[in-house]
Formats: structure tokens, C-alpha cells, sequence
């Protein structure tokens, strides 16, 4: 707190004087930059934390054979038993620890088990590797190779006083310790993630499904934005109430919304299904998320429609219009009314006015809201998670991280498919500074 | 009268609103009372036309109260006759009340559209510009209708299923008709067993609480960095208010394999400190980048005063920047619930425990084949109607942030 106070003072006085010329910092200045770093350095901490750091270590996981299942580290299981009763002085227990290595794949070096015993049993005799010292035992087991299992026995001989108060040996827990190498810090590497994700012929299907999601979603929640826009850019009754029913779907909740999408358009009890068929539309139901694709002839054509996907891309463009007709409206709301006037007065008609005078006064803010838009369809996950888990034809990058790091339990996989994504953005992010437009704001 | 591009565009207009009126209200009809109606959309069409011809057939000066009447009188006619007396595909004897309020909607309808398309449109020659301002019309119309029908039939659909049997809609998709004679009690059996079974109470809770910690972190950790940002001066600024929303379109799915590797390693995955410590840092930069262009347009004058008269730079932030951006603040914080009440993935990486589980997690167990859909669509609304409710209330605050400041996905 003292160097805060400290360098608010010195801030204090920085803020009326002068920038010098030259580059060094005089100590004003530089007071004044401490302050701003003290007082940026809590998001810093945090940002490096849990984006930046974690972003390093997928780069990591991917070049490393990690299963879901190496994320439990391997460790020295014992299960204690005791045979025997312990009826009279001098009666014979049997006391057996089955201890076994939790892993099938990693050693585990320097193993050792404590336990204390009970008063009243004395030890007949005690294996080689174990010391008994009053009650304890400890016992150093050395290294256990992957899958290794053993069993120790001690023979104990009943005394007066564990008659006199039988506490089960069992009560005591033994205490393993051992160590492990931990395959996420290991030095292990491999390049087989790599070699798995490009090889699959299906990483081309999934990268053209991304393109087709990413491009159309992002067209199509702007057109409709646009559209939105146009509506509600006059005065008349109701106006606040449906801009507010058109933000809906962008302030539920995805899953909400995602479900009622799956509900509404089910083949078989779903309410669209059900219209269509009343009204004649479709003979039989159609299966909007299961079905890959619908072949109809065009002109002597064959052609392909990909249902599942425009069924996706339709939801993408349904749940995120409303954003774009946001900004739209707001744009729109701030052209000056003269224009309009003068082009009236020219004798332009209401599709000239949209052409010449609209479309250019939102070209700017329409391609930020592309290239915004783009990038943020493109790392979209829940949304197709939920309605198909990628299946019919779906799965875009996103899904197939979850589909290999998770559902396929490859860890290493699942993040090399993200090192992708990674790149993939990092050139979307490059177009993003190269061509964003200032004067928007953005 | 004379029979031009006005007339015909009157007519084309009128059909057009008569098939849609006919689509619309049959199968609202279908839905609000449970029958099986196919509007006769064709009968629709031609008794639109008529009505249209009516209409058209005096000039606009002539177009009197009488004329719209007889308008509508022979959008009415038209249909009962053209389709034979079952506009609905129905006899006219079954539920005849639905049906009549269906039909008179149907006339008002294309009465109202016909009104607000042609009231002043000239049957003869017409100008391109007058052409383009009926074409222009029936556009606007119909992009009304279609989208309120698209945004609101899945809310509709998810409201009404939810307070349905499965058996029931397997049988009947289409009869979203309310029977208020089974009492209320019944009526909202789902919501109830919900509560009760499923626990959503408690998701409810665990919800609200991280949702409300996210935003207290966001804006302690977010406010200071955006006065940083906005008001001092430092090397590597430019760079640094240009990367904060680079950071923010670092996508969650890339973030998801490391953060599940270390968190179940430290044994942070299955708790809720190890959500309230994600979420957060996934807001910041947004929150940060929202604040600081709202800091920016605050006079800086205010604050050197401020600094003069003896108050400290922590001092200037409390006393006078954050009081004057309220507005900005509260906006952000709305934003920042919004995104953590309705987070999806993490909720579902992280949380195995059926005790700590958030509404978006407990929604996604509902979706089994065990489970009976109305309870799904009953957890939806549960997970919606909160941040609904707080998004109509604030959405002034709401809009101008998300606008003024910036962005978001």
C-alpha cells in the first residue's frame, strides 16, 4: 500500500508537467507509469494465469502422449486385511497388506508404507525391508515397476492388552508414499498427436465444415442483422418492445435455447415437423440435426444439400443477429437525416436511398462486425455441441478438440487439434489489426 | 379506374397477405386450441386478391370508410366461399368460437395490411419511386411477421412444452392448448418436481453466487486496470488497449485441456473456486476494454481538479471517476452476469458433483433419455427467465454499453 501512495504522489505531480521531448522517462513520468502498472498488474496476474499460461501449456500437452486417465497420478495403493481370531493369549493373526501400482504405464520409485499397530500385538516375525519401532512399522519397498503387485504378511501373536481392548489393526490407515514421474511435467515427447490429427482424412472434412460454419454463420446472422435493422429504424408503436423481443436469443442462455431448438425441430414429437405435415409441405418428417445430407436432381443435376449443417449454421445465425442488429440500429440511428432529405428531394426512390446513402454509411461498421463476428463463430464450441456433439456432418474444429481430448480420452490429441485453432486464429487476429477500420472505435 | 402496374401490384400485394394471414392464424388456431386445422391457404390468396380489388378500385381521395368496410366484407366472403366454408380445413361446427376469432383475425389482418400497403397507392401508371414505396411496404410487413414468428416460437415452444406431458406431444405435436380446468397445481407439475427432485433450487442459488462473485472480481480486478489504461500514461499503452481485446478472442475450447489438466491436479476442477477463478479471467479483458473507453470520454478536467485540491490518484478514481461512470459500470456488470450466468462449457468441464452443479450444468443432465422432455424445457426456462428479467429491466443500461463501449460474441 506504501508504493501505491507513494507513486499516486509522485503521479499527482507528473500530470501537470510537461512530457519531455526525449525518450527517457523523467521521474514523473515514470512515477506515473508505476502507478499504472500497479494498477494493471492484479488483470495481468490473472490474464497470464488462466489464458496466457494455459495457452503455453496446450502448445505443451500437445506434443506429449497424455490419456485422459495420466492425469490421476500413479500411486502406491495398500488394502489392509487381518485372518485370523483373537479368542485367548497367545492366538496367531495374520495381518496382509496387497499393495499394487495404481498404473499400468509408469514406475513408482522410493515406495514406503507406515502403519502403527494396535497395543497387544507383538510381531512374530517382519519382512526384511520393514523396521519396527514400538508400535510403527515402516517399511521401504524400493521401486515398483508399471502394474507391479505384491503382498507382505506379518504373523502377530495376541497379547492381554489387545484382549483387554480390541482395536482392529485395520484402523489405522497404511500410509504409502512413493514418487512418480508425472507425465504432464516429464520430459516425454512425442509427435504422434500431430501425425494422428493431419493424418485422419476426416481433419480435411472438419476443417471444410468450419469453413462453411464460420463463413455462412457469420454472413447470415449480419443479413439478418441488417434486415432486423432496416425495421426498426422508424418511430412507430411497439418499437421498444420489439427490439427487446429481438435481443432475446442473444441474452438467453445457449443451452436453453440450443434445447428448444433440438425439442422444436425433432422428427418425431417436434412442433415444425408437426406444421409442416399439416399443412402438406413434407410427406414424412423431416430429421433437421440427424440427417448429413439431402440429394435432390437441379436441371439434371445431382446435387448434395447439407441438412445438418445448414440446420447449425441457421441457429448460429438465428442466435446472434441480434448483436449485430445492435450496432446496425445504433449506426443507423446516428446518419445524419439530411442526407435522406436532400436524396428525397433529388427525386431518389426508397431502394436508391437504401443502395447510395445506408449501405455505404454502414459499410465500416459492417466489416468490423464480420471480421469480429468471424473470429468469434470460428471458436465457437456449445452451440453445435449441443444441438448434433458434431455427429451428421458438424463437427467443426471446436468439437473435434472435445471429441479427441475428451470422448477419444487423448489429452495430447485434443490439444493438438487446438494448437490448429491456435494458428488459425492467430491469422484471423493479424487481418483483425491489419484492416480494422479506427474510426469505429473498435 | 384505370388498370395499371398500380392495380396489379395492389392485387399481387393483397394475395400475399391473404395466404399469410391464412398460414399464420391456422396455425396459431392449430396450437392455441389443439385441432387439427389446415388453413386453406389457396381460398386465403384469392379472397386477398379480392379484397385488394375492392379496395383499388376507387382512386385513393375515394377510398372512404365504406370502401374499406366492403373490402373487408369481401376478404370475409371470399374466403368462406372459395373454400367451400372450411376456411380452416374444419367444419365450422367444431369449436366455432376458436374459428370465428380465428377468421375475424385473418380479415383484420388483411384488412389492416391492405391499409397500411395501398391506403394511398394509385391503380394506374405508377412512378418507380411510388412503385418501390408499396414493394418497400409489403417487404417491411412481412419481415415484421417473420421475425417475431422466429425468435418467438422457440421461446413459445419451450414455455408450452414445459408445462406438457411427453406422452401427450408424442401423440399430439401440435396442441399447445392450456387445460386451466386441472388447476394450477398440475399445471406446473414439472416446475415443482423440478424444485423438489432435481434440485434446481439449489442450482438456482450456486448460480446467482458465482455469477454475482464473477462480477465483483470483474470490476475490482477491471476498474483500476481501465483507469490505468484510459488516464495514465506509460510505455507499450498503444499496444498493450490494442491486445486486451486480442486476449478475448482467445477461444475457451483452446483454454479447456490445460486448465482441466492443472485444475485436477490441484484439485480445483470440481469446485466452485475453480469456476469463480476461470470466469473472471475470462471477462476481464472485455470488462477492462468496455470501462476504458467510457473513462476516456469523462472529462479529464474533473479529475486534475480533484488532484489539485489534495486527493489522491486512488482518491480521484473513488470520489469522482467512478461516480461518474455509473452508468458504464453498471452496463459492464449486467454484461458480465449475463456471460457468467449463462457459461456453458467450463460449468460443464469442470463440474462432476451433483451438489455444486450451476442451472447450466443441471440443465444438461436433464437431457437424457430418462428423463421426460418437459422437465428439460422446464430447466431451460428456470436457466432463462433470471437474466430474462434482468436483461428487459436494465436494457437501456445494457444497450448503450454494448454499443458505446464496444463488442462481444
Amino acid at each position: 500500500m506504501v508504493t501505491h501512495t507513494e507513486a499516486a504522489d509522485t503521479a499527482e505531480r507528473g500530470t501537470t508537467a510537461a512530457k519531455p521531448p526525449n525518450t527517457k522517462l523523467g521521474p514523473m513520468a515514470r512515477g506515473e507509469a508505476r502507478l499504472a502498472f500497479a494498477l494493471l498488474a492484479p488483470t495481468f496476474a490473472i490474464v497470464l494465469a488462466i489464458v496466457l499460461f494455459p495457452l503455453l501449456a496446450n502448445f505443451w500437452i500437445s506434443f506429449k502422449p497424455v490419456q485422459l486417465a495420466d492425469l490421476r497420478p500413479p500411486t502406491p495403493v495398500a488394502s489392509e486385511r487381518v485372518r485370523g481370531e483373537a479368542t485367548a493369549v497367545g492366538d496367531q493373526l495374520l495381518l496382509q497388506y496387497r499393495l499394487r501400482n495404481s498404473s499400468q504405464k509408469a514406475e513408482i520409485r522410493d515406495v514406503s508404507l507406515t502403519d502403527t499397530l494396535p497395543d497387544g500385538l507383538e510381531p512374530l516375525e517382519i519382512d526384511e525391508r520393514c523396521v519396527l519401532d514400538g508400535t510403527a512399522i515402516s517399511c521401504d519397498l524400493g521401486t515398483w515397476p508399471p502394474g507391479y503387485r505384491e503382498r507382505i504378511e506379518i504373523p502377530l501373536e495376541v497379547g492381554a492388552a489387545y484382549l483387554a481392548d480390541p482395536v482392529s489393526p485395520r484402523d489405522s490407515r497404511p500410509v504409502m508414499v512413493g514418487d512418480a514421474v508425472n507425465i504432464l511435467t516429464s520430459f516425454d515427447f512425442t509427435l504422434s498427436n500431430f501425425q494422428r490429427a493431419f493424418s485422419a482424412s476426416e481433419f480435411w472434412v472438419v476443417l471444410r465444415v468450419t469453413i462453411y460454419y464460420t463463413v455462412f454463420g457469420t454472413a447470415g446472422a449480419l443479413v439478418l442483422g441488417l434486415f432486423a435493422a432496416q425495421l426498426l429504424n422508424t418511430n412507430f408503436r411497439g418499437r421498444g418492445f420489439l427490439r427487446g423481443l429481438f435481443l432475446f436469443p442473444y441474452v438467453a442462455p445457449v443451452i436453453a435455447v440450443a434445447f428448444t431448438w433440438v425439442v422444436l425441430l425433432d422428427p418425431f414429437s417436434g412442433t415444425l415437423n408437426a406444421i409442416f405435415k399439416q399443412m402438406g409441405v413434407v410427406d414424412s418428417p423431416i430429421n433437421f440435426f440427424g440427417q448429413r445430407a439431402v440429394d435432390f436432381e437441379l436441371f439434371g443435376l445431382q446435387l448434395s444439400f447439407p441438412l445438418a449443417l445448414s440446420t447449425v449454421i441457421a441457429f448460429e445465425a438465428w442466435r446472434y443477429f441480434p448483436l449485430s442488429f445492435l450496432f446496425i440500429l445504433a449506426r443507423m440511428q446516428s446518419i445524419s437525416s439530411d442526407m435522406y432529405e436532400a436524396a428525397e428531394v433529388d427525386g431518389a426512390t426508397p431502394m436508391q436511398q437504401f443502395w447510395y446513402i445506408s449501405l455505404p454509411q454502414l459499410a465500416g461498421i459492417m466489416s468490423v462486425l464480420f471480421l469480429l463476428r468471424f473470429i468469434w463463430t470460428f471458436n465457437k464450441f456449445d452451440d453445435i455441441f449441443l444441438l448434433t456433439g458434431g455427429a451428421a456432418g458438424t463437427r467443426t474444429l471446436t468439437v473435434d478438440v472435445y471429441e479427441q481430448g475428451f470422448a477419444l480420452s487423448n489429452l495430447g490429441a485434443g490439444a493438438a487439434v487446438a494448437v490448429v485453432v491456435f494458428f488459425v486464429l492467430l491469422v484471423f487476429a493479424l487481418v483483425y489489426f491489419r484492416f480494422t477500420p479506427k474510426e469505429e472505435g473498435l | 379506374m384505370t388498370i395499371g402496374v398500380g392495380y396489379i401490384a395492389g392485387l399481387v400485394s393483397g394475395a400475399l397477405w391473404g395466404a399469410i394471414a391464412m398460414i399464420v392464424f391456422g396455425v396459431t388456431l392449430t396450437l392455441a386450441s389443439g385441432a387439427a386445422a389446415t388453413p386453406a391457404v389457396t381460398a386465403g390468396a384469392i379472397a386477398g386478391l379480392l379484397s385488394a380489388a375492392v379496395l383499388m378500385y376507387r382512386p385513393p381521395e375515394g377510398r372512404t370508410s365504406g370502401v374499406a368496410i366492403a373490402s373487408a366484407a369481401a376478404m370475409l366472403v371470399g374466403l368462406v366461399l372459395v373454400s367451400f366454408a372450411q376456411p380452416f380445413g374444419l367444419p365450422l361446427s367444431q369449436l366455432p368460437a376458436w374459428q370465428g376469432i380465428a377468421l375475424i383475425a385473418v380479415v383484420g389482418c388483411v384488412w389492416a395490411a391492405n391499409r397500411l400497403c395501398l391506403q394511398d397507392a394509385r391503380s394506374g401508371r405508377l412512378t418507380r419511386y411510388d412503385f418501390e414505396v408499396i414493394v418497400v411496404r409489403v417487404l417491411k410487413g412481412l419481415g415484421f411477421i417473420i421475425f417475431t414468428i422466429i425468435v418467438a416460437l422457440p421461446f413459445y415452444v419451450m414455455v408450452m412444452t414445459s408445462i406438457k406431458s411427453q406422452q401427450f406431444l408424442i401423440a399430439n405435436p401440435l396442441d399447445f392448448s392450456v387445460d386451466l380446468s386441472q388447476g394450477i397445481g398440475p399445471l406446473f407439475d414439472s416446475y415443482v418436481r423440478l424444485f423438489e427432485e432435481f434440485r434446481f433450487g439449489r442450482y438456482l442459488l450456486i448460480s446467482a453466487y458465482v455469477s454475482v462473485s464473477t462480477v465483483v472480481l470483474t470490476l475490482l480486478f477491471a476498474i483500476p486496470g481501465a483507469y490505468a489504461v484510459a488516464r495514465l500514461r506509460f510505455p507499450a499503452r498503444t499496444v498493450l488497449s490494442r491486445s486486451i481485446l486480442l486476449i478475448y478472442m482467445v477461444p475457451a475450447i483452446v483454454l479447456v485441456i490445460p486448465l482441466y489438466s492443472v485444475f485436477s491436479q490441484l484439485q480445483l476442477r470440481d469446485t466452485l473456486l475453480g469456476l469463480m477463478i476461470v470466469y473472471p479471467a475470462t471477462t476481464i479483458p472485455v470488462a477492462l476494454y468496455m470501462l476504458q473507453g467510457y473513462f476516456r470520454g469523462l472529462p479529464a478536467e474533473l479529475e486534475e481538479a480533484g488532484l489539485m485540491d489534495g486527493c489522491t490518484r486512488l482518491g480521484v478514481i473513488l470520489r469522482i471517476t467512478l461516480p461518474l461512470s455509473l452508468p458504464a459500470v453498471a452496463s459492464v456488470a449486467l454484461y458480465v452476469f449475463m456471460i457468467a450466468w449463462n457459461e456453458f462449457l467450463f460449468a460443464f468441464m469442470f463440474l462432476d458433483n451433483p451438489d455444486i452443479f450451476t442451472l447450466s450444468r443441471g440443465v444438461v443432465s436433464l437431457d437424457s433419455s430418462e428423463v421426460p422432455r418437459q422437465f428439460l424445457m422446464a430447466g431451460s426456462v428456470v436457466a432463462t427467465v433470471p437474466v430474462l428479467i434482468i436483461f428487459l429491466w436494465f436494457e437501456r443500461f445494457l444497450v448503450q454499453g454494448l454499443t458505446a463501449g464496444s463488442v462481444k460474441g
